[in-house]
């Protein structure tokens, strides 16, 4: 029989056929680009077109940009150098470097400082950010705001001790009594703040700043851009535990917290940032008598504080809108007091649905630290529009000033938001 | 202690006990520092160099009075202002004086209850063109495009100017002196109209300034000089006076070359008197004897300053014009020192 069937089939294939290459629209790259740029005529033109505009683009800038000249001393240099050639001048960011980052008084010898605290602050603030990392770690991030206060203003370091010792002081109050009763706690804590404060003001001699081991750096010679990233790290930091007390409050039952609340927001909200900077820089000193003055830099942290504050807090709210009923009741049935429901069921839901609202207020607010240049504080942008613009070697300069700043802003907001949108994918418990 | 941001909230304790102030002078004398309002940056006129040293020529004001009054040209506190925010902060008491090329009008004297010193520089508004444009007078502007800053004295200026020349124009209304610059280069107006000072700062730091052109109408008068509070008339002197002795040196020939020579003493008595070897005029104003000369020396006189600052050798390129002295044509004309 087998013979038979040897016979009724001629051939019979043992080894598979090598595969045959795809056609070669089929594959690779050429696959891309007919899928993707050039699918249909509508779809070619606007590829072509924007191939075009890119050309156009590449072709004004790149020369400017590589031939850009390094290392003259004015604008006038400059020009000779290039011999009327297009080319960048970024000869100012060279020459200016240290006055751009630390503003022009910031003195040179101590630059060091703002860098260290700067180094420090990462370190500070990973445990904050990335919650994976051991929880051990928050102990330095406490302390940070002290040391970095020392390192940057410098003075006395009895200054920030005596700072430190306060809250601490306050806290342990709040822990010891704020268990029977949360308003003696409250209350308790703050008084033992402001008592360990005056008492240590007071202990702390006269001169202690003047022989200190970090020179005293008084607030007016902060600026460039450490003056945009202190205000704004300072002021994210303590708008967000604010912004979640507004929002809370606003939706609180008792009247006085609840419209105390709604006036604070709606009167900050409603009044444009610049209006408060002004107030916090000219119409203060009206109040107090020459000499006596609230520190510059901390009147502009309150009213950025206090202006993103409220913007959060209506974020937050929205995200405390956002949350269905029964979670509430779900907290109640299990006997859960009010914080501990907010603590454990609520803001945990409600801030992570608020995660792009806050980081967007966080990055306008960041940009917005800008504004201080207005009422003459050297930040990055003051520094470029005052004393560079207006010194005899860079009058003129515009582009490669404000490029540089523009690219400094969006390295640090780039990285805010792409921080959020890991967050956000870290966080997420649903299943899409 | 006062320096710590979060200690500073316990300074409200102190406010009661500053309140009660004594003259300016005195406060300037017991604080070592003259605190001295000026603008945040113009070109030569205020600006931190590289090193972060304020120079310019307003400065130079700042310079002589801190002489004058502690001896040393270096005791100033620089207290950057913007054009917001200066008549708050010397009213406010922030600054001892303001020299921020401020027009001394009649209500920023008498509404704003300031007192203008003097003149330090006579500015005024003027015309640049570009030169291929072949206009030699603003009389032959008919038509032209100007580009104006927006809500500025220049505005109502210019309007006046043309309509009482029976000429028209077509005003590009635009917002910083750097937006002016770019516009009027990139030929979006014909002319550019601001103060004689700054266009010539605008020029300097053309490509080409020698294609454009300042016409030689002036159409407004814009007297700039440093100003104090109301009331401290005393202050007001010293300030006044230390402005006065710089111009009045220029005037008898005391440069900060002769300046040794000349205060041992010479043959002119006004010179003596301004430098102390004679009379009692620093007693009068509560400074030592030597104030002008401290004075003088921190700068040189007002014709140094002016060349080292704006002048024709800087790239501003400023003429000495209305600011020669009155001997030589110009309005500088410091009153009699005895």
């Amino acid at each position: 029989m087998s013979d038979t069937h040897a016979h009724s089939i001629a051939f019979v294939r043992d080894t598979e056929i090598p595969p045959s290459p795809p056609p070669a629209g089929e594959t690779g790259a050429v696959k891309w680009l007919r899928e993707n740029l050039f699918s249909n005529a509508v779809n070619s033109a606007l590829t072509i077109a924007s191939l075009l505009v890119i050309y156009i683009l590449l072709s004004k800038t790149l020369p400017w940009l590589l031939n850009g000249v390094w290392t003259t001393n004015s604008l006038a240099e400059c020009r000779e150098v290039l011999q009327g050639k297009t080319g960048a001048c970024f000869s100012v960011l060279t020459e200016r470097w240290n006055q751009l980052l630390y503003g022009f008084k910031y003195p040179s010898d101590q630059y060091w400082r703002p860098n260290l605290a700067l180094v420090l602050l990462l370190f500070a603030i990973a445990p904050v950010l990335f919650f994976d990392l051991p929880r051990k770690l928050l102990a330095f991030t406490a302390i940070y705001p002290f040391l970095a206060f020392w390192l940057i203003w410098g003075g006395t370091i009895l200054a920030p001790i005596v700072a430190l010792v306060g809250f601490a002081a306050g806290a342990f109050v709040f822990q010891t009594y704020g268990k029977s009763s949360f308003a003696v706690g409250f209350f308790g804590a703050i008084a033992a703040a402001f008592a360990v404060w005056i008492i240590g003001g007071m202990l702390i001699p006269d001169g202690a700043s003047d022989n200190a081991m970090l020179q005293a750096v008084p607030s007016r010679d902060l600026g460039g851009f450490m003056l945009n990233l202190m205000l704004g790290v300072t002021c994210v930091s303590l708008s967000l535990p604010l912004g979640i007390a507004l929002a809370l409050g606003r939706q609180s039952d008792m009247p006085l917290i609840k419209w105390m609340c709604v006036v604070f927001i709606e009167f900050v909200r409603g009044v444009p940032l610049i209006t408060l900077l002004f107030v916090a820089s000219v119409m203060l000193a009206y109040f107090f008598p020459p000499e006596s003055t609230v520190d510059l830099f901390l009147r502009v942290v309150i009213m950025i504080t206090m202006f993103s504050a409220a913007y959060i807090a209506e974020v937050i709210r929205g995200g405390l809108a956002a949350l269905p009923k029964g979670q509430y009741e779900a907290a109640d049935s299990l006997g859960l007091d009010y914080p501990q429901a907010m603590r454990l069921i609520i803001l945990p839901q409600a801030l992570k649905i608020s995660i792009p609202g806050i980081v967007n207020v966080a990055v306008g607010l960041f940009k917005d630290t800008t504004l201080v240049s207005v009422i003459s504080m050297f930040d990055l942008v003051g520094m470029i529009r005052g004393p560079i613009l207006a010194s005899t070697e860079w009058n003129g300069v515009y582009w490669e000033l404000l490029g540089f700043a523009a690219l400094l802003f969006f390295v640090v907001c780039y990285g805010i938001s792409q921080y959020s949108q890991w967050l956000e994918r870290r966080l997420a418990t649903d299943h899409r | 202690m006062k320096k710590s941001v979060i200690l500073g909230a316990m300074t409200f304790a102190g406010l009661a006990a500053g309140a009660a102030s004594a003259g300016t002078l005195d406060d300037v004398k017991a604080r070592g520092k003259l605190n001295c309002g000026v603008t945040t940056g113009l070109v030569g006129f205020a600006a931190p160099n590289a090193n972060g040293e304020w120079e310019g020529f307003d400065v130079a004001v700042c310079r002589a009075v801190a002489a004058a009054v502690l001896g040393d040209s270096n005791a100033v506190e620089f207290v950057p202002t913007t054009g917001k925010t200066r008549f708050t902060a010397l009213a406010s008491g922030e600054i001892d004086m303001l020299a921020r090329n401020t027009t001394w009008t009649f209500s920023r004297d008498v509404d704003l209850k300031f007192e203008f010193v003097g003149v330090n520089y006579y500015d005024g508004q003027g015309f640049m063109v570009p030169k291929e444009l072949g206009v030699s007078s603003a009389k032959e502007l008919d038509g032209a495009t100007v580009c104006i800053q927006t809500g500025t004295t220049t505005e109502l200026n210019l309007a006046d100017f043309f309509r009482s020349n029976n000429i028209s124009y077509e005003p590009v209304p635009i917002e910083t002196n750097a937006e002016a610059q770019q516009q009027y280069l990139a030929g979006a107006c014909d002319v550019y109209t601001t103060d004689a000072s700054g266009l010539a700062a605008t020029r300097a730091t053309f490509d080409d300034p020698a294609g454009h052109v300042i016409l030689p109408e002036i159409i407004s008068k814009e007297p700039l000089g440093p100003l104090v509070r109301h009331g401290d008339h005393e202050w007001g002197d010293v300030v006044r006076w230390s402005l006065m002795a710089l111009i009045a040196a220029e005037e008898l020939g005391i440069t900060s070359a002769n300046l040794g020579e000349m205060a041992a003493g010479t043959e002119n008595p006004e010179i003596n008197r301004l430098l102390g070897s004679e009379g009692t005029l620093g007693e009068m104003l509560g400074l030592s004897a030597d104030w002008a000369k401290n004075a003088i020396a921190s700068q040189g006189n007002y014709g140094e300053i002016f060349a080292k600052n704006i002048g024709e050798d800087t790239p501003v390129g400023l003429a000495r014009g209305l600011n020669a002295q009155w001997t030589e044509g110009g309005l500088l004309y410091a009153p009699p020192f005895r």
